[in-house]
């Protein structure tokens, strides 16, 4: 199979928020143009290195790729369309994440001329204290305005939510939920917050100033959202992600699945030959890179791809295909991971059918504990 | 040689120790005198050369004895041969100390021109003292700002009563005074007494394992000669040996054909058990043996013991391979086979004290690869049945039941604090939160006193001497002694986790402490000890009565939020440190538990 999944990365912000690790800079004074002119190069060199067949999903992210004005988003919608679209079909996935501040209807129009079929909006919360506590500009009334101009132009629209912030109530959780489920949306996201290192959060931790909540009222949290979103329509189909029927995230399924994309941008990453790359992340460096702008490359083992296959596959609810495994890898799953089973069923944090291997309701918050035992653990000769 | 040569030449010998608190310069006197008498050039000088292993470097202590041959031309024009025996300054190592002194005629007392006298300091005089050596004090560190020798003199006076009119101002460190003091000694050291020709008296005040040589003996000869060849006999074992070699250091060894009374120096006999050669005892001829052994031979007993176990369970005999080696180096460490229901299979070791138990451990870690687990130091303690027997018991697990005790004994000391007035509530504080009694005071001068208090030796092992320390900012000292054992009402504390007695975790406490401790301990353990997927009950108790408890919650999160293209190799990372995270843990019953814990239980801290 080829590859069929594209990431594009826009790292440019106006803002930065508190909690986010993703490589971006500040957009005022950022040769943007420079940049998408290197991003084409990229596109075009990796193209004729790593041909493929047909492409289903593209997915731009950021930073904030509706940071980008209006000629600049013009844009990188032709570079897309000279590119990428030549290779899609009718099946195309063509997502755009987006910030709720600042999306003209102009700029949204400009996305929909150039094929964007999916838009993702980075809301987090409708509560604004909690908007302000985490770095964002925008606040609830502005959020329900532009998802009405986007409804109107599109018909698969995500919002992302976030749990677990400081000081956040349970309360606050469920109005976040509730709200969410009157927009006119098709999908959410929603995460905890994971403190990472070198973000603002982060230096407020070890200042001591930041006053998250235990690990057992994010344990309910998130048992919440669960409920409350499930309620709402949505089946949850991945360990942070609820869909309508039909509206999951075909290019996310990509990466759960374990199969091949390509990663385009400063800090990209991508899965080609199996074989994981990470693209140069400063972009000055990105722009003046000859020849591709990879910094690492990281060829995968037979064992690897196949513990990877386990961590990322069983994210997804529906788990790991028996019969998929054996296709991708020439040998049994009872062979090579057997032993792991028999340790890990007993616990009930995993159940098998006769097809697939899965996360039990229970095994879901606690899904590293049962990844963690197959590493190291592959039988193979 | 013939024996009016023996003679003559014993006239010349000086034997002489450096003895001195802690950190007061004793070493870098050493290593000056060493220098001074050309025994090594300037350019061989490794800063602190008698210290010979490099983790004894590392940490600035000496432990093992070590023993040179200096020849000194003085300014009378005559020849001496000086023996320099270096000793080690810890309160662990009393002993060894007491036998170094053993050989000596003479001391060079070393006191801080600025600290004056320390606890040790009084420690060591006594022993010198006791062995009716001939004290040379010298005032030490006169290049410190702070330093007032006079005032120290004085001190010296009054405090030990030794005339230290003649005391030579010195700084080791700038070399100053070097040469005084070794006309001091050729001066006033006596020369070795004893007949050559008498039978032979040598004492063993040190061993040490050589690969090629077996175990070593370094040895001085009292009385008698002994040579190359000679059948010699030890006197504690009565187990005889064959000279094969016989050497001074100089400090490279360089051989020699016989010994001689006032030689100082090593002997080999291809002695391969390590118990053969016991410090303090007496070497003699088998030929013609000497009546009576040197006095002051004391078998060194352990203190304090702990259970060693490898985390690895496979490791079992590399671990007892390990302790075979160190043994070969060092008599003092014992050991013996244990197993614990919750630890498996390891070894119940004793040493002389915490710093000889670190040492060892660190030894074990770092030169063959093994890792951990060590429960709490415990004591011996004498437990005196119902039915009259005297146990012995050195593991906490193995306390008789409640039941069957008539009543439990066990070790004291009495341990001597020399601290600035300050900080005298916060040791009166501490000892008497140790179960001290107090025994006096007396003020060594306007600024400082000197308690002593009677403590039980289980209380001092673990971290009286840190928590000293940090209550006096770093001024206070201590030296101890055993004086026996005594009564108290203890008893023992079991730890229960998931409802399972953790055996290894158990430990002696007073009858008075045990709802505290208790309560201390659960709420530490809670802390310690991970999450796992279910509740795990934590419980104190004594006998069957539960004195405290304590929950860990179940595990309710541990999911990764995001995992898309760029997360995924580091989310592998994250899961491969996991899963390294509970290699270093043991498995007790169904809960890891991490070497924390183990320790924990000794802890009275609340934080």
């Amino acid at each position: 199979m080829g590859i069929r999944a594209a990431y594009v990365h826009i790292p440019f912000c106006e803002h930065i928020c508190y909690y986010c690790d993703f490589n971006k800079v500040f957009l005022k004074n950022q040769p943007v143009d420079e940049y998408l002119d290197a991003l084409e190069r990229e596109i075009e060199l990796t193209l004729k290195q790593y041909p493929t067949d047909h492409l289903e999903t593209i997915f731009i992210g950021g930073g904030t790729p509706t940071a980008l004005n209006e000629p600049q988003m013009q844009r990188l919608m032709e570079i897309i369309q000279r590119h990428l679209l030549p290779l899609t079909g009718d099946d195309l996935e063509y997502t755009v994440e987006s910030n709720p501040d600042g999306v003209s209807e102009e700029k949204l129009d400009i996305m929909k001329t150039g094929g964007v079929n999916r838009v993702s909006f980075g809301v987090q919360s409708f509560d604004d204290g909690l908007l302000e506590r985490i770095g964002r500009t925008h606040r609830e009334a502005k959020v329900a305005q532009t998802l009405d101009a986007a409804a109107k132009r599109f018909n698969n629209i995500s919002v992302d939510l976030m749990f677990g912030l400081p000081n956040q109530t349970l309360d606050q959780v469920r109005y976040d939920v509730t709200r969410a489920l009157q927009l006119p949306i098709t999908h959410i996201s929603s995460y905890s917050l994971i403190l990472e290192p070198h973000t603002v959060f982060a230096i407020q931790e070890r200042k001591g100033k930041l006053p998250l909540p235990t690990q057992d009222l994010e344990a309910e949290m998130y048992q919440v959202m669960i409920d409350t979103i499930e309620a709402g329509g949505y089946a949850q189909y991945e360990i942070s992600n609820f869909a309508q029927a039909g509206k999951e995230s075909r290019h996310n399924r990509v990466y759960w699945e374990n199969d091949e994309y390509y990663g385009f941008g400063a800090g990209s990453h991508s899965y080609i030959n199996q074989t994981r790359r990470a693209n140069i992340a400063p972009i000055p460096h990105y722009i003046k890179a000859e020849g591709l702008p990879v910094r690492k490359e990281t060829p995968l083992t037979n064992v690897e791809r196949m513990e990877e296959e386990m961590f990322l596959g069983l994210r997804m609810k529906d788990g790991v295909s028996f019969e998929r495994f054996r296709t991708k890898y020439g040998v049994a799953f009872e062979d090579v991971f057997g032993d792991v089973m028999k340790r890990l069923l007993p616990n009930g944090l995993v159940e098998q059918t006769e097809t697939h291997i899965r996360l039990t309701p229970a095994g879901i918050p606690l899904a590293n504990e049962v990844f963690a035992e197959f590493i190291g653990e592959a039988q193979v000769q | 040689m013939t024996n009016e040569d023996r003679l003559k030449r014993q006239k010349s010998i000086r034997n002489f120790s450096i003895i001195a608190h802690i950190d007061h310069g004793k070493s870098t006197l050493a290593d000056r005198i060493l220098e001074k008498t050309g025994a090594l050039t300037s350019r061989e000088m490794k800063d602190q050369t008698l210290d010979a292993m490099e983790l004894e470097r590392e940490r600035g202590i000496t432990i093992k004895l070590n023993a040179v041959q200096l020849k000194y031309t003085a300014k009378d024009g005559e020849d001496y041969i000086l023996h320099l025996i270096d000793t080690p300054g810890h309160v662990d190592f009393t002993y060894e100390v007491s036998r170094s002194l053993a050989a000596c005629e003479g001391a060079v007392l070393v006191v801080d021109a600025a600290q004056g006298i320390e606890a040790q300091t009084l420690a060591n005089v006594y022993l010198a003292l006791d062995n009716d050596l001939e004290i040379l004090p010298i005032i030490n560190k006169i290049d410190l700002p702070s330093a007032d020798v006079e005032r120290v003199r004085q001190e010296i006076e009054d405090v030990i009563g030794l005339d230290a009119s003649e005391a030579v101002p010195t700084s080791a460190k700038a070399g100053i005074g070097i040469e005084e003091i070794l006309e001091q000694i050729v001066e006033k050291v006596p020369a070795p007494t004893g007949d050559p020709s008498a039978p032979l008296e040598a004492l063993i005040f040190d061993s040490y394992y050589d690969a090629y040589r077996g175990v070593v003996a370094s040895i001085r000869i009292v009385n008698g000669t002994v040579k190359v060849g000679d059948k010699i006999r030890m006197m504690s074992t009565g187990k005889d040996f064959e000279v094969l070699e016989l050497a001074v250091a100089t400090p490279k060894p360089l051989r020699q054909q016989e010994l001689t009374v006032g030689d100082v120096g090593t002997l080999s006999a291809s002695i391969k058990t390590v118990g053969d050669v016991r410090v303090g005892d007496t070497i003699t001829l088998a030929k013609q043996p000497a009546t009576e052994a040197l006095p002051g031979y004391r078998k060194m007993n352990p203190m304090v013991y702990c259970g060693l176990y490898p985390i690895d369970a496979a490791k079992y005999n590399d671990l007892r391979e390990a302790l075979e080696k160190l043994q070969l180096s060092d008599a003092a460490l014992e050991f013996e086979p244990e197993t614990s229901q919750a630890l498996g299979f390891g070894f119940r070791c004793g040493f002389l004290g915490m710093l000889h138990m670190e040492i060892i451990q660190e030894r074990i870690e770092r030169e063959f690869n093994i890792d951990m687990i060590t429960t709490a130091p415990s004591v011996i303690y004498h437990v005196t049945t119902t039915a009259g027997e005297v146990l012995h018991v050195d593991n906490p697990s193995k306390m008789p039941d409640q039941q069957k005790v008539e009543f439990i004994e066990e070790p004291f000391v009495k341990a001597a604090v020399m601290t600035p007035n300050d900080y005298v509530g916060a040791i009166m504080e501490l000892c008497q939160k140790k179960r001290g009694t107090f025994v006096d005071m007396q003020y060594i001068d306007t600024t400082r006193v000197k308690i002593t208090y009677e403590l039980p030796l289980s209380e001092i092992v673990y971290d009286f001497f840190d928590q000293l320390k940090s209550s006096t900012k770093g001024y206070a000292s201590l030296d101890y002694e055993l004086i026996g054992y005594q009564q108290s009402r203890l008893v023992k504390m079991d730890i229960l986790l998931n409802n399972e007695n953790v055996d290894a975790l158990s430990f002696i406490v007073h009858r008075d402490f045990a709802y505290e401790r208790g309560k201390v301990i659960v709420d530490k353990l809670k802390e310690l000890i991970p999450r796992m997927q279910f509740e795990v009950p934590i419980q104190a108790a004594v006998g069957t009565k539960i004195v405290a408890r304590s929950t860990i919650k179940a595990l309710r999160k541990n999911v990764l939020a995001k995992c898309y293209g760029g997360d995924i190799s580091r989310k592998r990372k994250l899961l491969e440190k996991q899963k390294e995270g509970k290699k270093r843990m043991k498995m007790v019953g169904s809960v890891e538990v991490p070497q924390e814990a183990f320790m924990s239980v000794l802890s009275m801290d609340e934080d």
